[in-house]
Parts: structure tokens; C-alpha cells; sequence
């Protein structure tokens, strides 16, 4: 899926994620990761924004990610959102799991 | 035993804390919203965040209602997509005007359900009727599907509807509660109030608890975890109460026995609307923990 925009998501409220995903063109999918629980949950987090693009088709992007602890499923959710914003694609999971 | 609503707690469904919170303070039901608690820059991402929350984290035995935008909004058809295959107890309604918003509303469920092979009838609807032209056509909402369990009113639009304001007393919600009730009674299904916003105020709220638990309400809209305490306890029977009923039971199971169509305790006679009262005095005080002998 096409870059159009930069797309966020998210707040930095505790148990939140604030997601920003720009253009990377031809660098594949680069995430820059600021987290409460980095040390125990980094590679954790890094996985699942990584997992959740590769699942909605988006390849070459810059992911800013500034994580408060969220788990797994916000975090996906907002991956999706931020992603569905930045292609303006109107993406909808619910349509393909 | 049948499902008590006596707390249905408001969650806002762009907030993950509370999402994944919700249910460790003891509520009946909590009711995620994705309609007024969101603003409409954010319904996308509150959508994604329910849809992902609901398929992730287990809620136990609390009774998971999502309450979608309306289908004549923007939001409401890709709502009821997402979130019935995320398969919450149930769908709630806003702002039901007629029996034919409900029947559409079942329909879409109806053919999400059959699009991706989940048993018919799987997600129920819980219709919130929030206007006068509401209340008029609760008699009719409340038998529109199969699926509702229940139908509540929420007060805020309602008064405003009226061109009046909320009281503390609540006179002005006594015609809407008493129809509400009548139509949910009718149809056999739930009758739950309207949210006391003054979370400060624990002595009105409590006021407002007894005034609906009297009228008949199954239970009340909450938005604060502070007001379970409060409504528990005026919903939780005395044991005085308790111990009657205990012995109605005993009474109606005896003459069942011996196969006597009349029961009688204590020389007096025990009609059926009493054992059902009974009934539902024991499965009050049993939702409370009250140590039952």
C-alpha cells in the first residue's frame, strides 16, 4: 500500500502507544522505538508494529513509536490505525482475518 | 440463573487503560462506547482499538456490551461490521426512535453472522431509547427482535428532547421510566436506567438507586467504578429478605413433592408471583456473596 501522508495514531496516556509512520521509500520498515518498558518489552513491541504492517501490505516505512505500556492488541490497533491514516485506504482487518 | 444487569458501566472505547481495566471492579456488564465518548476525528482508531481488545483480552464473566454509532451516521455500518465478528454479548443501540431501527439493526447483524459463519442469534442488541418520540414506540422497540435482552433509557438526550432539565428528584423522567419499564416487562426483557452524572454526589445517586430498584429496573447505567459499591448495596436483599425467601423456596419445593398445587407456610398461602419474587430475592443476594445457609 502506498505512502500518501504521514499517519498517526495513539496518545501518551498510560497504556497507550502514539504511532507515526512516514514514507522510508526503498529502506524497508525502520522503527524508532521510545518506551517505558523498553528494556523488558523492546523487541516485543518492535515484532508486533513490524508483524501488523507486514500483515496490511505496507513495506518501505519510518515508524516513530513512543510506547506507555501498551499491550500487544492496542498496539496493533494502533499500527492499524496510524497505517490506515498515512494510505488513506480506509484499512479494515475485520474484512480479511 | 439468569443474567443480572444491575451495573452496566460506561467505558470509553478510545481509551486502552480503561479497556483493559474494565472488568476487575466487579461490574455486571460493562458497555464500551464508540458513539458520544469519541470524537469523530478518532472513530476509526477507537474501532480498530475495540476490534483488537475484544478478539485479545478475556473478560471473564462480565457481559461485554459495545455501544456502536447509529446506522443513519457515517460510522455505524463499518461499527457493526467490525464489531460483531469481534463478538461481544451484545450490540447497544443509541438513540432508538421506531421498531424499525431495531429491525434493521438485526437484519445487518443477521447477515455479518451468516458472512463468516457464526451461529445466528450470537450477538443480542441491548436498545437505548433516549427521545419522547422514543419512549411513545418503546412498547413496539421492545419486541422488534429476538435478539434484544434489554432496552434502557439514557436521560441526558431525552430531557433535552423535552425541553427540560435533569432534577435530582426526577420527575421529569418518571413518564419515560414507568413506559420503558412497562414495554420491557411486557416483552420480557431488561429495563436498565439512565447514568447519574455527578459521580461526587454518592447521596443522590443512592436516592436515584432506590427510586429505580423500586420502580422495578433490572439495574443502572454507571460511569464511575466508585458507583458499583452503591448500587450492589441497595440491589442486595436483608437477611430478613433473604431468609423468607429461603423459606418459600423450601415451601414451593415441598408442595412440588408431594405433589400439592397449593403451597402454604406458616398456615398462610404462597402464590406463584411470590416464588418468583423469591426467586429473584436469592439470586440477588447470591450475585452479592451473601453467605446463603
Amino acid at each position: 500500500m502506498e505512502i500518501k501522508d504521514v499517519g498517526m495514531a495513539g496518545t501518551l496516556e498510560s497504556s497507550d502507544i502514539m504511532i507515526s509512520i512516514e514514507k522510508n521509500e526503498g529502506k524497508g520498515i525502520e522503527i524508532e522505538l521510545k518506551s517505558t518498558v523498553e528494556s523488558q518489552f523492546g523487541s516485543q513491541i518492535r515484532k508486533v508494529i513490524k508483524e501488523t504492517l507486514e500483515k496490511m501490505g505496507v513495506t518501505n516505512v519510518f515508524v516513530r513509536a513512543n510506547d506507555k505500556g501498551a499491550l500487544d492488541c492496542t498496539i496493533q490497533a494502533r499500527v492499524e490505525a496510524a497505517a490506515s491514516r498515512a494510505t488513506q485506504a480506509g484499512f479494515k482487518p475485520w474484512e480479511v482475518e | 440463573m439468569q443474567k443480572l444487569r444491575r451495573t452496566m458501566l460506561f467505558v470509553p472505547g478510545n481509551n486502552p487503560g480503561m479497556l483493559r481495566d474494565a472488568y476487575i471492579y466487579g461490574a455486571d456488564s460493562i458497555m464500551i462506547d464508540l458513539e458520544d465518548s469519541v470524537s469523530i476525528n478518532e472513530k476509526d482508531a477507537a474501532r480498530l482499538l475495540v476490534y483488537n481488545a475484544l478478539r485479545t483480552i478475556d473478560y471473564g464473566e462480565t457481559e461485554v456490551i459495545v455501544r456502536v454509532n447509529g446506522l443513519n451516521t457515517p460510522y455505524g455500518r463499518d461499527d457493526y461490521e467490525a464489531i460483531v465478528r469481534a463478538k461481544p454479548h451484545a450490540i447497544r443501540m443509541p438513540k432508538t426512535e421506531t421498531a424499525q431501527d431495531v429491525v434493521e439493526a438485526d437484519k445487518l447483524i443477521t447477515e455479518i453472522e451468516d458472512t463468516v459463519g457464526m451461529e445466528p442469534g450470537t450477538v443480542k442488541i441491548f436498545a437505548a431509547i433516549e427521545s419522547a418520540g422514543g419512549v411513545l414506540n418503546a412498547k413496539e422497540i421492545a419486541v422488534a427482535s429476538k435478539r434484544l435482552i434489554g432496552i434502557a433509557l439514557g436521560a441526558e438526550d431525552f430531557v433535552t428532547s423535552l425541553k427540560t432539565t435533569r432534577s435530582l428528584e426526577g420527575i421529569e423522567l418518571l413518564t419515560a421510566r414507568s413506559l420503558i419499564l412497562f414495554a420491557a416487562r411486557a416483552a420480557g426483557i431488561d429495563a436498565v436506567d439512565t447514568v447519574f452524572s455527578d459521580v461526587n454526589d454518592e447521596e443522590g445517586f443512592r436516592n436515584e438507586v432506590k427510586l429505580i430498584k423500586q420502580l422495578g429496573f433490572d439495574g443502572k447505567s454507571i460511569i464511575n467504578p466508585r458507583q458499583i459499591k452503591i448500587v450492589n448495596e441497595v440491589y442486595t436483599p436483608t437477611n430478613e429478605e433473604i431468609f423468607k425467601s429461603q423459606r418459600i423456596i423450601e415451601a414451593s419445593a415441598e408442595a412440588e413433592e408431594k405433589g400439592s398445587g397449593v403451597i402454604s407456610l406458616n398456615g398462610r398461602m404462597i402464590d406463584k408471583p411470590i416464588v418468583e419474587r423469591a426467586r429473584r430475592v436469592l439470586a440477588l443476594a447470591e450475585a452479592a456473596k451473601v453467605k446463603l445457609n
